[in-house]
């Protein structure tokens, strides 16, 4: 019967499977045609203005300066290392953000739980506050309306732990290194891996036996411990510290941040800090009110009853958005270029008003985004599978 | 969200004013200090706050150049046809409130805002009469829904899609002569919050076609589809708008033919439409995922074909499930046009650069950056206050 039917097929113009094929070819040939309509128009326009793409002219000499430098970078640097010096200037920017918009959100999270009406109403009124403004308005207002705004050097605000707030920065102590620090960061490299050897058995112990030994509090306090000892065992004091002053009319000494970077950085952690809290909150009323009252019932105190039950289901409902948040502050330090602080984007759109080269360098900071972006989503899926294990 | 919160614990003990204050105050000493220390932050944040609004801060920057942060550099002699359209839309408003809210305090807050905002602000006189205008526009539209709601329905609908090219026509004009109501006014003129209303608008209705067309693609069984969409959106997702708006404005001009221009303003609307399609789709994504699969099969019992089925099985109900989604998107396309002042457009973040760059209002950031921040954050609340009020009426999400 199967070989009889087989003689009467439908005609190949009305094969799903045909039509499947040839309608993804249209499609294919389309795109093509498209695309290479923009990319002939592209090349025709940029050889009316003799150019053509290539990315040689990186290696040419910058010849202007960067205000803002993790490493030694000047005039007669080239292009590329203009480049380097704002893709690490963006790392620094979304570093710093992350971390302490982290601290931030899970405060302002937990708040917004808390029985305490008058916190409570708090969290919730800065939240309904951020999420409603447009960053790049708060991120101007916060360099020109409160850092640019702050007293001269001379009549700088001084805080309690020598903080100069001028408008020309803030100054903070910092370290600088003695003749010992080599030693002192040998012993901090001891302390790293003691640190990982207590974190391994730790966990170990608790795989062995099923009991929930304090891992990362224990892990922390082992690394602290070495330092400490270190620190007071040498001769020298491995970090001399050096405190910010007043000196004519500029702030010298300890560690200056400059307004730029300041704006940016507490504006992207102030604005980000109240999408996380929502995160956080969401994640936390995820864990259904029955766990907590099984948890009290087994005899686990609060801070137990957070720590085993509550936490571990909460982040489950966590991560992925909170990737997504981390994703969007990285995305969003290019903003900067509203604030004037020199990070990659700032950087590249200098290197094209100086050159021209507006396709490649939209090319190279686009590419650069992405891998950004990749790379952050590739730890936090690694992460987010590791906790989900937890599960059955 | 709002459920939750309107729940009422049940009573168990009789509340008194000092047992609310023991139980959310002073429960335990911790809490006492929080209550204290908040109490403290309250205090000096809003006197702090009081005292720079009342006595330090110069609103006459803001007083003076209400127009420039409202329309830009739009020329005076056309403004009347801003107003025009601003009544077509309060007309349709007062319209639909009366047809589908009828009892809403809502609709009243809605038709009666630009009354208040004329009797709260200071508009110049005509600016105020128009507004005036329009709630009484907006009430005569209300009044003629709720009384012919059947045969003003139609003409509703027709009249909300075409509000769109209407506003663009009229914003444009179409005179080509150089003086007179009907003149054309170039795109370079447009600025400030009107700027920053179009841009949202037509992003917005632009973007969520591509985006619906993108999400279908991605769930497509075609894998040459699937993978372009796929493609698509996660190299737009995983790139700062910046540097598309960036893109829009140096490489589009690039990718037309010799001759053909396109002018700024239009460059930066394709910009952020093919910015937030990309978004939009992975909203849409979201609803589709969440529709059983008997829903495709009993379309297919029923004879629909595989379009017939998205059309009016399939997308309608993944539509309605992410509208809170969509309308939290469509608030951050809103705060995100603020963008295009970095490529130097004058929308009311641009315009205000300009509004601090007169010499007679210098150093006065604080005060234009308070107004700015204000207007995103009114607009970007009502948006969404709106929109909850409306998905609790329609029970959006809830069937």
């Amino acid at each position: 019967m199967q070989r009889e039917t087989s003689q009467t097929t439908i005609p190949f113009w009305r094969d799903e499977r045909v039509l499947k094929v040839l309608g993804q070819i249209a499609f294919v040939v389309l795109v093509f045609i498209f695309f290479s309509f923009i990319f002939q128009n592209m090349k025709a326009g940029l050889a009316k203005q003799g150019i053509t793409l290539s990315l040689n002219f990186i290696r040419g000499v910058s010849g202007f300066d960067i205000a803002e430098t993790l490493f030694p970078y000047d005039r007669s640097s080239t292009y590329l290392q203009a480049y380097q010096i704002g893709l690490l200037n963006t790392l620094l920017v979304s570093v710093v953000g992350i971390f302490f918009a982290t601290i931030l959100g899970v405060i302002l999270g937990v708040a917004r739980l808390s029985t305490n009406f008058i916190i409570n109403r708090l969290a919730a009124f800065y939240l309904e506050l951020i999420r409603n403004l447009s960053l790049l308005v708060f991120l101007i207002f916060w360099y020109l309306g409160v850092f640019l705004k702050l007293p001269k050097v001379k009549e700088a605000i001084i805080w309690p732990g020598d903080i100069f707030l001028s408008n020309r920065g803030v100054g903070i102590p910092w370290g600088i290194p003695t003749a010992s620090f080599p030693t002192f960061r040998l012993i901090l490299l001891f302390g790293f891996f003691l640190a990982l050897a207590v974190f391994f058995s730790l966990r170990a112990y608790s795989q062995r036996t099923g009991r929930a030994p304090l891992t990362l509090l224990w892990t922390f306090l082992t690394f602290v411990v070495v330092a400490l000892l270190g620190w007071v065992i040498l001769p020298e004091k491995p970090l001399m510290i050096d405190l910010p002053r007043v000196e004519g009319l500029r702030l010298t000494g300890g560690k200056i941040l400059t307004p730029e970077f300041m704006a940016l950085t507490s504006g992207l952690t102030l604005y980000t800090a109240a999408f996380i809290g929502e995160v956080v909150r969401a994640g936390i009323q995820s864990v259904s009110k029955g766990q907590v009252e099984a948890a009290r019932a087994l005899g686990l105190n609060g801070f137990q009853t957070l720590r085993l039950v509550v936490f571990p289901q909460a982040l489950r409902v966590i991560v992925p958005p909170l990737t997504s948040q981390y994703l969007n502050l990285i995305k969003n330090s290019s903003l900067a270029i509203s604030v004037g602080y020199p990070d990659v984007f700032y950087v590249s759109n200098t290197i094209q008003n100086q050159t021209g080269r507006a396709v490649e360098m939209i090319g190279m900071v686009m590419l650069t985004y992405l891998a950004f972006s990749l790379i952050t989503s590739l730890l936090m899926n690694w992460y987010n599978k590791k906790i989900r294990l937890v599960e059955r | 969200m709002a459920n939750i919160d309107n729940v009422l614990p049940p009573l168990t003990e009789r509340s008194t004013i000092l047992r609310w204050l023991r139980k959310n105050l002073f429960g335990s000493w911790l809490d006492s200090l929080l209550t204290v220390v908040g109490l403290l932050i309250v205090y000096w944040a809003v006197k702090g706050f009081l005292t720079w609004a009342f006595t330090v801060a110069e609103w006459r920057v803001i007083s003076a150049n209400l127009r420039l942060l409202m329309i830009g550099q739009y020329p005076i002699e056309q403004v009347g046809r801003l107003w025009l359209w601003l009544a077509f839309l309060a007309f349709l408003a007062g319209n639909s409130f009366g047809i589908w809210a009828r009892r809403s305090w809502l609709a009243v807050g809605v038709l009666a805002l630009p009354a208040v905002l004329a009797l709260v602000f200071p508009f110049e006189g005509s600016a105020r009469n128009w507004l005036l205008a329009l709630t009484v526009i907006g009430a005569a539209g209300w009044l003629g829904g709720w009384t012919k709601p059947e045969v003003l329905k139609r003409s509703v609908i027709v009249g909300w899609v075409i509000a769109l090219p209407v506003i663009i026509l009229l914003t444009h004009g179409f005179s080509e002569s150089t003086t007179g109501f009907w003149t054309v006014a170039r795109t370079n003129l447009w600025g400030g919050l009107l700027l920053t209303f179009l841009l949202t608008v037509v992003a917005i209705l632009f973007s969520f076609p591509l985006g619906v067309l993108l999400a279908l693609g991605r769930r497509s069984e075609l894998p040459v589809v699937r993978w372009f969409s796929v493609l698509y959106i996660e190299l737009v997702r995983g790139v700062p708008l910046i540097t598309i708006l960036f893109m829009a404005q140096l490489m589009l001009p690039l990718f037309l033919p010799q001759g053909m221009t396109i002018d700024r303003v239009l460059r930066a609307m394709v910009g952020i439409t093919l910015f937030s399609a990309a978004y939009l789709a992975e909203n849409v994504r979201g609803g589709l995922q969440a529709i059983p699969k008997g829903q495709y099969e009993a379309a297919q019992a029923l004879g629909l074909s595989g379009a017939q089925t998205m059309i009016f099985i399939i997308l309608p109900q993944a539509l309605r499930l992410v509208i809170p989604i969509l309308v939290g998107q469509f608030i951050a396309v809103f705060k995100d046009t603020a963008l295009v002042a970095i490529v130097g457009l004058l929308d009311l973040v641009g315009i205000a650069k300009t509004v601090l760059a007169q010499p007679e209002f210098l150093g006065l950031q604080r005060e234009v950056y308070v107004f700015v921040s204000l207007v995103y954050w009114v607009l970007s609340y009502g948006m969404s206050y709106l929109s909850q009020r409306l998905e609790e009426r329609l029970g959006v999400g809830k069937r």
